[in-house]
């Protein structure tokens, strides 16, 4: 390479550079959440970006240090590997004098290099995300520890919460009693256990409470994503996948939803209130009083 | 023509041992297996994954699907006779007797027209017209498409043959080697038909 | 095009003969035509590709505004008053993703570079069966039009993504009927042509090219044939029961009990969506490798020949290929983790998934100690192919944290995962076939591509195209969905919206960019440097053949006496000693 080339290079690669780091702190201000309605917790919009967003779950930090782990390891390999890399294009350039050696040098350090990859990935499936993985799907809470269920029903494009109210027993649901309007997750009103039944399209969680969510969907596959609680699962019609997580932390959080379902798949999105155990209880009250238009069914 | 200067295509390579024509269809053969295996592993998955009987969606058994094996196992006969046929139609070839030869392909090509219409007429349009279409459960989804498909490659088969009694025979007049080599391709194609229909015939009809 | 000379330059057996125009340049059945029209085909794919994808950047980084100018064309049902609507973004995005690996990417690496190079670097007359060839690429034609027929029935292209994911699939728009039917002709040209190339490099290989003194390149490809061969058929076979499903009204992928917007479904139910994903992905893994193997080929004949030594580690690099190959059937399922996947299920997979990911290293390893000692020459070809080794590692390296299953959860189906495999596709992949095009150029035309174009369009692509993807690891991060038509609605979507102003801005310079490749592709035909038949100073075989190589490549069939990189051998006067060279000249 002559030497402007290597200049131009250089004044391109950092003008870039600039632009890429540059454009989110500049347009910072601008992007300030300004979702309407509820104000979400934990979105920021600035530095603190660069990486996942706040954990609130209880669960959430082995996942988050796992990710930190392997993007340390990543960046290791990556910068060891890339030193290497520059400094053989810059040192076996072709030049006057500079021939290449026919003969293969014995790369030992890069098998011993590959071995210790292979050996840090065993140990980081073996070791942490195994265990996790069993902890997340396996060790559900038992009914000492006094889980909260809910049914969590996806459909285009919405989020349903179904609360098996006082009685601790969901009410029967069948296809053929959804109304989209007064009846989305089908309730058998005719049976007892769902007289008490509460459905709401925001989810509500007491704090520091195991929560178990059967995840199931009407339609299409969507999925259950909420980003501060590191949760996500499948919602796959004639399915009910059960997921468990504990919120840490109080506030008004976003689910989205992950999988493609449709035209608004986009805007499938719902808000999740992690809130006191009274605030909680209260809520359920509420929302225990029959609305009156249903009455006249 | 490039084609003729081609190696092996009529001979043997000394290496693999076989011509091109062969291999390829050894080739094309793994893909079908593939494609049926697909189909099968779908079979399984979809019949372990169906309730208990009193389910509207249990797996019929043989009186609530009304599959005769009577007629599936007449034509599970009649494609292994066309396998036999098929294979005396090469050898006939092999030894140079074209004539003989020749009679030996008509006679598979009618065994699988035979296949082919008693499919269609006494099994497809009776069924169909009875109600029994594919959309009515997941035993008669699978059923009309396996048997659908290899239908198709039974079909498929049959164009092959029959280009081989019309305007491929002339090939035989140029280089009969390379005619024989064809029809020993069409041959491997024809008993991995039957192979597929060996394993549908007891899965669809006894099972 | 390359000029008439075709006839004239000899028949190896001398029978001269005339070919019409139609026999010798449409329905040819010469693997060099046949390999400039995949490359044609695919290139305008390739572009299309990439223009649904400019538009749909519009709408990311400015939602619901009127796009400037080019809104105007498509009309109410897509693009009332200029804005896009969701459901034609989500078109977009399907068909991006479905033409770019499908009609794009793999036409390009397998059917173009493939056909072209493969029988002249085994130093064959042609490929093995020339009219199947012929067939492979008319039965691609016409899965590309109706790909791009499917565009214009009502509701619009397939929009349930590439992945076709039922039951969305199933109840979706015509377009997704379309979309079936050319994926069986594309499948349907891709076994024809895996059968071709397998029986090729087996049986067809010159006197003294055994299989270990075979090019990379061939190697790669030979894989890749494997791969498309036994992985297309169950692909075939899902999407015959999608048809079924969608047409005759069976319920392969349909569980009983579905309401949809309201209303009961009528099908009998019984069937599986997970069913479609387990036949989908035992595809779609091994295709990842069919999208990424050609291309190290590529990468390994151009630092082989740019470091004027032999390539490091050639067997390991051989073996590493089959294995990953093997591998690449057992590994589908990591894409389904966050399906309700067992603990037991998901360990098998993810322990699958890391063992696949050391043969990727040790390939990636050899090809940097390649460098080591070498004689390094910058030439265009030579900058992708270093180009393409960092982008790949990072594309490799961002799968680690896919692939277990526990840090797989907050990066499962977000713009991460975007991330990723653009990273191994597009500055991998697709700098692997501009890198293939500079190199091989000259032996298609005679004429060399513009250097200093061709070091711009370098420079810029290398800076945009990480301006594109490098915003969305932090968008992916932060748990933004993928397949979004806009991510604003969301507070933690809309926090990191500036960086997708960037990336969106970094597609549209980059498509920029593109135009000094465009500008040098066409004017290299004519005004290109006219240069001999082995400009690179190469050791392989297809450098053996004039250029343009005639009907029937080589003037007298090529013996071979060598390993294919021997560069820079001692005691010879020039750096370079062809394998069909008997002794230097
Ligand atoms: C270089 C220019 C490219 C750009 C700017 C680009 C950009 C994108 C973006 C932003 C998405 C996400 C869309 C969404 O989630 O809504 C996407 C999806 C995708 N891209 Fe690309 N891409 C490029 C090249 C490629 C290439 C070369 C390939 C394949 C070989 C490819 C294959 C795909 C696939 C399979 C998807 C997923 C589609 C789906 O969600 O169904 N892209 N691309
Ligand atoms: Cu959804
Ligand atoms: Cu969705």
């Amino acid at each position: 390479m002559r030497l402007w080339q290597r200049r131009a290079a250089v004044l391109l690669a950092a003008a870039a550079g600039g632009v890429l780091f540059a454009r989110p702190l500049l347009g910072a201000e601008a992007a300030a959440p300004t979702t309407p309605g509820v104000k979400i917790d934990g979105a920021y919009a600035d530095w603190r970006n660069l990486w996942l967003p706040p954990d609130i779950s209880q669960h959430g930090h082995n996942i988050d240090g796992l990710i930190y782990f392997l993007h340390g390891f990543m960046g290791v390999l990556f910068v060891g590997w890339g030193v290497f890399f520059v400094y053989c294009l810059f040192r076996f350039r072709q030049r006057a004098g500079q021939r290449a050696d026919y003969n293969l040098v014995k790369a030992k350090p890069s098998k011993y290099a590959e071995i210790a990859v292979a050996i840090i990935e065993a140990v980081l499936l073996l070791g942490f995300s195994v265990p996790i993985w069993a902890s997340v799907k396996n060790d559900l809470p038992t009914e000492a520890q006094n889980p909260l269920r809910v049914r969590v029903l996806a459909e285009q494009f919405a989020w349903n919460f179904h609360y098996p109210g006082k009685d601790g027993k969901f009410g029967r649901t069948a296809p053929q009693f959804v109304n989209t309007a007064s009846n989305p997750v089908g309730l058998d009103r005719s049976d007892a256990n769902a007289k008490d039944d509460i459905v709401s399209g925001e989810m509500h969680l007491p704090v520091d409470r195991p929560v178990i969510c059967d995840i199931s969907s009407k339609d299409v596959i969507h999925s259950f994503a909420v980003p501060v609680l590191r949760v996500k699962q499948d919602a796959i019609p004639g399915m009910r996948i059960p997921v468990w997580f504990q919120a840490t932390k109080t506030g008004s959080y976003e689910i989205a939803c992950a999988q493609l379902c449709g035209n608004n798949h986009y805007s499938m999105r719902a808000v999740m209130v992690v809130e006191p155990k009274d605030r909680f209880d209260h809520w359920l009250e509420e929302k225990s009083k029959p609305p009156e238009e249903f009455e006249e069914e | 023509m490039s084609t003729q200067t081609l190696p092996y295509t009529v001979h043997p390579h000394p290496v693999t041992g076989i011509y091109s024509g062969k291999f390829g269809t050894w080739l094309f053969l793994a893909s079908e297996v593939m494609l049926f295996g697909a189909l099968f592993s779908s079979y399984v998955l979809l019949r372990v994954g169906a309730p208990e009987a009193p389910s509207p969606l249990h797996w019929p058994s043989h009186e609530e699907t009304h599959l005769s094996w009577r007629i599936g196992g007449f034509n599970t006969l009649v494609l292994i006779v066309s396998s036999v046929t098929m294979v005396m139609a090469w050898a006939s070839l092999k030894m140079g007797d074209f004539s003989k030869g020749r009679r030996y392909l008509w006679l598979t090509f009618l065994l699988a027209l035979t296949f082919i219409v008693v499919k269609l007429s006494l099994e497809y349009v009776p069924k169909l017209r009875g109600g029994y279409v594919p959309a009515k459960s997941t035993f008669f989804s699978l059923y009309y498409t396996l048997t659908g498909l290899h239908g198709l490659h039974v079909i498929g088969g049959m164009v092959v043959i029959g280009y081989f009694l019309g305007p491929g025979a002339a090939l035989w007049k140029r280089d009969p080697e390379y005619y024989t080599n064809r029809i020993e391709c069409t041959g491997l194609y024809w008993h991995f038909v039957d192979l597929v229909w060996i394993f549908l015939f007891p899965v669809l009809y006894l099972m | 095009m390359s000029s008439h000379d075709h006839h004239t330059q000899g028949h190896g057996s001398g029978a001269h003969h005339e070919l019409s125009f139609w026999r010798h340049y449409v329905f040819s059945t010469d693997h060099k035509v046949i390999g400039v029209q995949y490359g044609i085909t695919a290139l305008c794919f390739l572009f299309l590709g990439f223009c649904l994808m400019m538009m749909m950047r519009w709408q990311l980084a400015y939602p619901g505004q009127p796009m400037p100018v080019i809104g105007k064309f498509f009309g109410e049902a897509a693009m009332p008053g200029g804005i896009m609507l969701p459901e034609f973004y989500n078109s977009l995005g399907a068909m991006h993703g479905t033409i770019m690996v499908f009609l794009g990417v793999v036409p390009l690496l397998v059917g173009a570079f493939g056909n072209y190079v493969m029988p002249l670097q085994i130093g064959a007359p042609d490929m093995a069966f020339p009219k199947l060839n012929m067939a492979s690429y008319w039965v691609f034609a016409v899965g590309g039009i109706v790909m791009l027929v499917s565009f214009f029935v009502p509701g619009g292209a397939a929009n349930s993504g590439w992945t076709s994911y039922a039951p969305l699939s199933v109840i979706a728009t015509m377009g997704q009927t379309l979309w079936l039917i050319g994926m069986v002709f594309l499948i349907t040209s891709s076994l024809l042509g895996s059968v071709n190339f397998i029986v090729t490099i087996i049986q067809l290989r010159a006197k003294g090219l055994s299989m270990f003194r075979l090019p990379f390149f061939v190697w790669a490809q030979l894989v890749t044939a494997f791969l498309l061969l036994l992985a297309f058929p169950p692909l075939e076979a899902a999407g015959v029961m999608q048809l079924m499903d969608r047409v005759a009204g069976t319920s392969f992928f349909m569980p009983e009990g579905l309401v949809v917007s309201g209303v009961p479904s009528t099908v009998a139910g019984g069937g599986s969506p997970l069913l479609w994903q387990h036949l989908f992905w035992f595809l779609a893994h091994p295709e990842v490798y069919v999208l990424i193997l050609p291309a190290l080929g590529i990468v390994a004949e151009i630092i082989a020949n740019n470091t004027r030594k032999p390539l490091w580690g050639y067997r390991p690099m051989v073996y590493s290929a089959i294995f990953l190959g093997f591998m690449s059937f057992i590994v589908w399922a990591h894409h389904m983790f966050m399906t309700g996947m067992g603990p037991t299920i998901s360990t098998f997979f993810a322990t699958t998934t890391m063992i696949i990911s050391i043969p990727s290293v040790i390939i990636l390893t050899a090809l940097v100690i390649s460098l080591y000692r070498a004689s390094i020459r910058f030439t265009v070809p030579m900058l992708f192919a270093l180009a393409f080794l960092p982008m790949f590692a990072i594309g490799g390296l961002t799968g680690l944290p896919l692939g277990l299953p526990a840090s797989d959860i907050p990066l499962h189906d977000t713009y991460y995962v975007i991330g990723h495999f653009h990273y191994v596709v597009a500055p991998g992949t697709i700098f692997g076939i501009f890198a293939g095009i500079y190199y091989w150029y000259p032996k298609v035309t005679g004429r060399k591509m513009n250097d200093v174009l061709g070091k711009i369009h370098f420079w810029l692509s290398f800076v945009f195209i990480n301006m594109v993807f490098g915003p969305m690891f932090v968008q992916g991060l932060a748990g933004v969905s993928r397949r979004l038509y806009s991510q604003v609605g969301y507070a933690h979507g809309e926090a990191v919206q500036s960086w997708t102003i960037t990336s969106s801005w970094g597609a549209w310079l980059l498509g920029l960019a593109q135009i000094f490749f465009i500008v040098n592709f066409f004017m290299s035909m004519r005004a290109g440097k006219k240069v001999s038949d082995n400009p690179w100073e190469a050791t392989t075989l297809e450098w053996a053949a004039p250029s343009p190589p005639p009907h029937g490549n080589f003037t007298t069939p090529p013996v071979v006496y060598r390993p294919p990189y021997e560069y820079s051998v001692p005691g010879l006067a020039k750096d370079y000693f062809p394998q069909h060279a008997a002794a230097e000249a």
